[in-house]
C-alpha cells in the first residue's frame, strides 16, 4: 500500500490541522463546562449527551484524517494509522462509560454536570498519550489523563470508600510519574534528545548504555503502573472496587488501551533495532511483568467475592496477555495486541452494562453471590453475560478466544515458548473464576430478582458487545487485515 | 561600564546583607520582607545580565505569589519564633555541611559549562544571541510553535486541577442564610404580619 508521510513541524498551520479532534475536544469540552456552570446540574443529561457527540465527531475527524504518517508540533505529535486506530477505539470507550453512567449517577444522587466533562478531559490526555511521538508529548498526556481519572475515581465524595480510591489512585500514580520522569530524564541526559525519531537513530540497540537502560527500565516501570500489570498493580483492585461503578467501566476500557498503545509506542519506535529486531534490554523486562501479571489476574481473582475487585484481577490478567504480544516485538504481535485491545474493550464494556444493572430497591449491589439464579429471572441478560464471561476465559469460538489465540501464536513465532505456555496454564486457572459466575448464576439458590428492566442504553451497550463476540468470527478477517495494516504502520 | 560594575556590587552587597538578615531577623515578619529585599537584588542581576524574562518571572512569581504567602502564614498562624529560633546554633553544623554540599553541586555544573562549552551547542534550540533577539521573544518564539501544543495542554491540566478541587470540596450547605434582595424587596406585608382575631379571655 502507498504510504505518505510527511513533516509539518516548521509549519503551524499544518501542525494544527493534524490536532483537529484534540482541537475539537478541547474547545467543546470548555462550551460545555460553560453551559453546565450556568444551566447546574440539571444540565448534566445535556452536558452528557454533548460529550458523546463531541467523542463521535471527533472519532470522525480522525477517521476523516489522511492515510499516512504525519508528524507536527516540532515531531512531537504523530498521526499515523496506529494513533488512528488507538483514537477511535479510545474515544468509543469513554463515549460508551459517558452513556452508561447517566442511569447511576442518578440513582445515587451524584448527578453533576462535570461528571461527563471530566471524562471528555480524560480523553482529550489519552488521545494525546495515542499520538506521543516525545517524551514530553508522553508525560503531558499521561498527567492530562491521570488528574482527571483521580478526581473521576473520587467522585462520590459521601462514600468513604470512593474518597480513599481517589487518594490512593492519586498518591500511587504521583509516585508512578515520579518514576516515569526520572526514566524520562535519564534518557534525554543520555541521549540528548526527546524524541523518538531521533532516539531510535541515536540508541543504538544491544549496545545501549547503562544510563539508557537505567531510563527504559524506570519509563517501563511507570506505563506498567498505568496499564496495571504486576508489580504495579497494587492500585487496581482498591481503586476498582471504590469507584463509583461507571468510573470503573472507565478505568477498565479507555484509559488501559491508551496506556497500553503508548506502551507499545514506545518499545517499538524509539527502542526498536534498525532492522525492526527485538531488543533484549526491554524484551526480558517484558517477559517478566507479563508473567507476572498472568499468573496474579488468574490467582489472585479466586478468592474474589466483590464483582469489580474481580474484574480488576481479570484486567490485571488479560494486560498480561497482551504482554505477551508486546514481548514478541514483531508486527504479528502488535497486530495481536491490537486485536486483543479491541475485543477486550467490547468484553469489558458489556460486562459492566451487567454489573450497572445488579440494581436492587435499597441499591447497587457488587457480591458475585447476588447474581445467583439470574437464568431464571432474567434469562436474556444472563445468557449476554455467560457468552461475555465464556469470552473473557478464552473458550472457542467466541471472540477472547481469537484474541489469546493470536497473542500466543505471535509469542510461539518469537520462539518465546516458555511465555506461551506459562500463558496458556494461566488462562486455565483464570477460566475457573469465570465459569464460577456461570455455575452460580445458572445452578445457585436464586436470590432476589434485580430491578427490572434494565435500562434502555444498558441493554444496548450489552446486547453490542454481546453480537460482536459472539459473530466475531464472522467479520474476523477484514479486522484481522485492519489490524495488521495499522501494525505494519508503526514499523515504518 | 563602570555604571555597571557599581550596579552589580550594590545589588549583590545588598542580596547577601538582606539574605542574611532573613535568618538574622528576630521578627519573623522582618524577615519576609527581608526575603522580599533579596527577591528584587536578585531580578536586578539577573537584569544585569541581560535575562530580563528570568528577573520579571522572579519579581512577578516570587515576590508577588511566595513572598506574600510566606507573609500570610506568618501573620496568620500563631507561632512562636522565637522559641523555635532557640536551638539555632545546634543546627548550624548541617547547615554548612548543606550549604558546603550545594555549594559544590553549584560548581560542578558552572565547571561543566566552562571545560566543555560544546556541551550548550547540543540544545535542540539554540539561544539565539540577545543582540538580535530578547530572550523573552526567543522563548516565545518556539512556546508559541513547536510548544503550542504543550503549552495549551498545561492550561488544561491546570483547568482539571481547579474543575476538580470545585468538584471535591464545594458543598451547597443547607441552612445557611443568604442575603436575597430580590427576594427582600418583593416581600409583602402579608408575608410577614398575620392578624389574628383573639377572642376575649381565651389568648393565642
Amino acid at each position: 500500500m502507498d504510504v505518505a508521510s510527511g513533516s509539518a513541524s516548521g509549519d503551524l498551520a499544518a501542525s494544527l490541522t493534524l490536532a483537529y479532534p484534540e482541537m475539537l475536544m478541547a474547545i467543546g469540552a470548555m462550551a460545555l463546562l460553560m453551559l453546565g456552570v450556568f444551566r447546574g446540574n440539571s444540565s448534566t443529561r445535556l452536558v452528557a449527551w454533548g460529550s458523546v457527540a463531541i467523542l463521535l465527531m471527533a472519532a470522525i475527524l480522525v477517521l476523516a484524517q489522511p492515510n499516512g504518517r504525519f508528524v507536527g508540533f516540532g515531531d512531537g505529535f504523530v498521526v499515523d494509522p496506529f494513533a488512528k486506530f488507538g483514537k477511535v477505539l479510545v474515544y468509543l470507550g469513554s463515549a460508551v462509560a459517558v452513556i452508561m453512567s447517566l442511569g447511576f449517577l442518578r440513582s445515587q444522587k451524584i448527578e453533576r454536570f462535570e461528571f461527563p466533562l471530566l471524562i471528555l478531559f480524560a480523553t482529550l490526555g489519552m488521545s494525546m498519550m495515542v499520538s506521543a511521538n516525545d517524551l514530553i508529548f508522553l508525560y503531558m498526556g499521561i498527567e492530562l489523563q491521570s488528574l482527571a481519572l483521580y478526581v473521576l475515581a473520587a467522585f462520590n465524595r459521601n462514600s468513604l470508600r470512593s474518597t480513599e480510591a481517589g487518594l490512593k489512585y492519586f498518591v500511587l500514580g504521583a509516585l508512578s510519574s515520579g518514576l516515569l520522569l526520572y526514566g524520562c530524564s535519564l534518557i534525554y541526559g543520555f541521549t540528548g534528545t526527546t524524541n523518538f525519531d531521533v532516539l531510535r537513530h541515536v540508541i543504538v540497540p544491544g549496545e545501549m548504555g547503562l544510563g539508557v537502560i537505567f531510563g527504559l527500565v524506570f519509563l517501563c516501570a511507570g506505563l506498567a503502573f498505568k496499564v496495571s500489570a504486576v508489580p504495579f498493580h497494587m492500585w487496581t483492585p482498591d481503586v476498582y472496587e471504590g469507584s463509583p461503578t461507571p468510573v470503573t467501566a472507565l478505568f477498565s476500557g479507555a484509559p488501559k488501551i491508551a496506556a497500553m498503545l503508548l506502551f507499545v509506542r514506545v518499545l517499538m519506535g524509539p527502542f526498536l533495532g534498525q532492522d525492526g529486531t527485538v531488543v533484549p534490554e526491554w524484551q526480558q523486562i517484558i517477559i517478566v511483568i507479563s508473567i507476572l501479571s498472568m499468573t496474579v489476574g488468574a490467582f489472585a481473582a479466586i478468592g474474589q467475592t466483590n464483582i469489580k475487585r474481580l474484574m480488576a484481577y481479570s484486567s490485571i490478567g488479560h494486560m498480561g496477555y497482551i504482554l505477551v504480544g508486546v514481548a514478541a516485538g514483531t508486527v504479528g504481535g502488535v497486530a495481536s495486541v491490537l486485536i486483543y485491545l479491541m475485543i477486550y474493550l467490547a468484553m469489558t464494556l458489556g460486562v459492566f452494562a451487567c454489573i450497572l444493572s445488579m440494581r436492587r430497591k435499597e441499591g447497587m449491589v457488587e457480591h458475585i453471590e447476588e447474581l445467583a439464579g439470574l437464568s431464571r429471572n432474567q434469562p436474556l441478560m444472563a445468557m449476554a453475560l455467560l457468552v461475555l464471561l465464556f469470552s473473557l476465559a478464552g473458550m472457542p469460538p467466541l471472540a477472547g478466544f481469537a484474541a489469546k489465540f493470536f497473542v500466543f501464536r505471535a509469542a510461539i513465532q518469537a520462539e518465546l515458548y516458555g511465555l506461551a505456555i506459562i500463558g496458556l496454564l494461566a488462562s486455565v486457572v483464570g477460566a475457573y473464576y469465570y465459569v464460577r459466575i456461570v455455575k452460580i448464576m445458572y445452578f445457585d439458590e436464586p436470590a432476589e430478582p434485580f430491578e427490572q428492566p434494565m435500562s434502555k442504553s444498558m441493554r444496548m451497550v450489552l446486547v453490542t458487545s454481546t453480537l460482536f463476540i459472539l459473530f466475531y468470527l464472522v467479520f474476523a478477517n477484514p479486522l484481522l487485515r485492519m489490524t495488521e495494516y495499522v501494525a505494519k504502520s508503526l514499523f515504518l | 561600564m563602570i555604571l555597571q560594575a557599581i550596579a552589580f556590587y550594590v545589588f549583590s552587597t545588598v542580596l547577601v546583607g538582606a539574605a542574611f538578615m532573613v535568618i538574622a531577623a528576630r521578627n519573623p515578619v522582618h524577615s519576609v520582607l527581608f526575603l522580599i529585599l533579596a527577591f528584587f537584588s536578585a531580578a536586578g542581576l539577573f537584569v544585569l545580565l541581560g535575562a530580563e524574562f528570568i528577573a520579571m518571572i522572579l519579581v512577578v512569581v516570587y515576590v508577588g505569589a511566595v513572598a506574600v504567602l510566606f507573609l500570610f502564614v506568618v501573620m496568620m498562624l500563631d507561632i512562636d519564633f522565637v522559641e523555635l529560633r532557640r536551638g539555632f546554633l545546634q543546627y548550624l553544623p548541617t547547615g554548612v555541611v548543606i550549604g558546603l554540599i550545594i555549594l559544590g553541586e553549584l560548581l560542578l555544573v558552572a565547571g561543566i559549562a566552562i571545560v566543555t562549552p560544546e556541551t550548550a551547542g547540543l540544545a535542540a534550540h539554540p539561544i539565539p544571541s540577545v543582540a538580535t533577539r530578547t530572550n523573552t521573544g526567543a522563548l516565545g518564539d518556539i512556546l508559541y510553535t513547536n510548544y503550542i501544543f504543550l503549552f495549551q495542554a498545561a492550561g488544561i491540566i491546570l483547568l482539571i486541577a481547579m474543575i476538580g478541587a470545585i468538584v471535591l470540596t464545594l458543598r451547597s450547605r443547607e441552612g445557611v442564610k443568604k442575603q436575597n434582595i430580590s427576594d427582600q424587596v418583593n416581600r409583602r406585608r402579608e408575608d410577614g404580619v398575620e392578624k389574628v382575631t383573639v377572642r376575649p379571655g381565651q389568648g393565642i
